[in-house]
């Protein structure tokens, strides 16, 4: 087994207990903080898989920006569901049998798929990489359409935010 | 060398995960956690078939960057929904927010 396997294998042990306990933590800051350890987890995955770029930008706009957002959401309705009661509905092992179908029914397409256990192909002139890809982004023939929709879908977001949010002045 | 269906079975176990938080949690903020999970582990599949698959193409990297942004969006909305209704409502559980059901 070499170094990059084990890496793996702890990795993805670390990443699955912690998602395991994002879902089942009572204490909602407590999920929020094991989603930032899933997240970064995660990050490793795409050290592990070369594309160190979206490493950064998982470290940056997932732990950075939206776990924080998450806790403080969390902070802001802390009162109503504070530590008492059940955290989850009363259908939870429906949810739990649908959950493990999906992941046998996913299984079991891969396993019939003769080209599973492909083997990583060697990166040519990886060094090229980040600037192809921004150079891809505002091509237009290539990914310029994708990109605008998706800065415009973020002030989109962001405006409808603020609006949904603020403080209604009476 | 780490085999492909590594990287499969691994995300195809979080969005599992995921699933099973959005279905099963009762807090709204909770729901959203796991919709953060199941995003995720399709960041991973997309990443993984472009390494292993395409590494000389761009669509996967430029996929990737658009469900990021997409993931951005959505969490600022949703938890921005969220606060909102619990200004009006006092309450985050997803079966008390129940005016427009029918």
């Amino acid at each position: 087994m070499s170094a990059e396997q084990i890496i793996f294998l702890i990795v993805a042990a670390v990443t699955l207990v912690a998602g395991l306990s994002v879902v089942t933590s009572r204490n909602l800051i407590h999920s929020a903080l094991w989603l930032i350890l899933t997240l970064a987890g995660i990050a490793v995955f795409y050290v592990l898989l070369d594309a160190g770029f979206f490493a950064v930008i998982q470290v940056v706009v997932y732990i950075g920006a939206i776990a924080i957002l998450f806790i403080f959401a969390v902070m802001l309705t802390r009162r109503v569901m504070q530590d008492s009661g059940s955290q989850s509905n009363s259908n939870w092992w429906l949810g739990a049998i649908i959950a493990l179908l999906l992941f046998v029914g996913i299984v079991l397409i891969f396993i019939n798929w003769q080209d599973f256990a492909t083997l990583q192909p060697e990166l040519t002139n990886s060094s090229g990489k980040l600037s192809e890809l921004g150079l891809a982004l505002v091509s237009p023939d290539q990914y310029v359409l994708p990109f605008e929709l998706a800065s415009v879908l973020l002030v989109a977001g962001m405006i409808g935010a603020i609006f949904v949010a603020g403080e209604k002045k009476r | 060398m780490i085999p492909l269906s590594w990287y499969l079975i691994f995300a195809a176990s979080l969005f599992c995960i995921g699933l099973y938080g959005v279905l099963v949690r009762k807090n709204a903020i909770a729901i959203l956690l796991g919709i953060e999970l199941m995003l995720n582990s399709v960041n991973i599949n997309l990443i993984a078939f472009w390494r292993y698959r395409d590494p000389e193409g761009i669509a996967g990297q430029a996929f990737a960057i658009i469900v990021f942004a997409v993931a951005a969006a959505e969490v600022a909305v949703g938890l921005a929904l969220i606060i909102s209704i619990y200004r009006r409502r006092a309450t985050v559980v997803a079966d008390d927010i129940n005016l427009m059901k029918w």
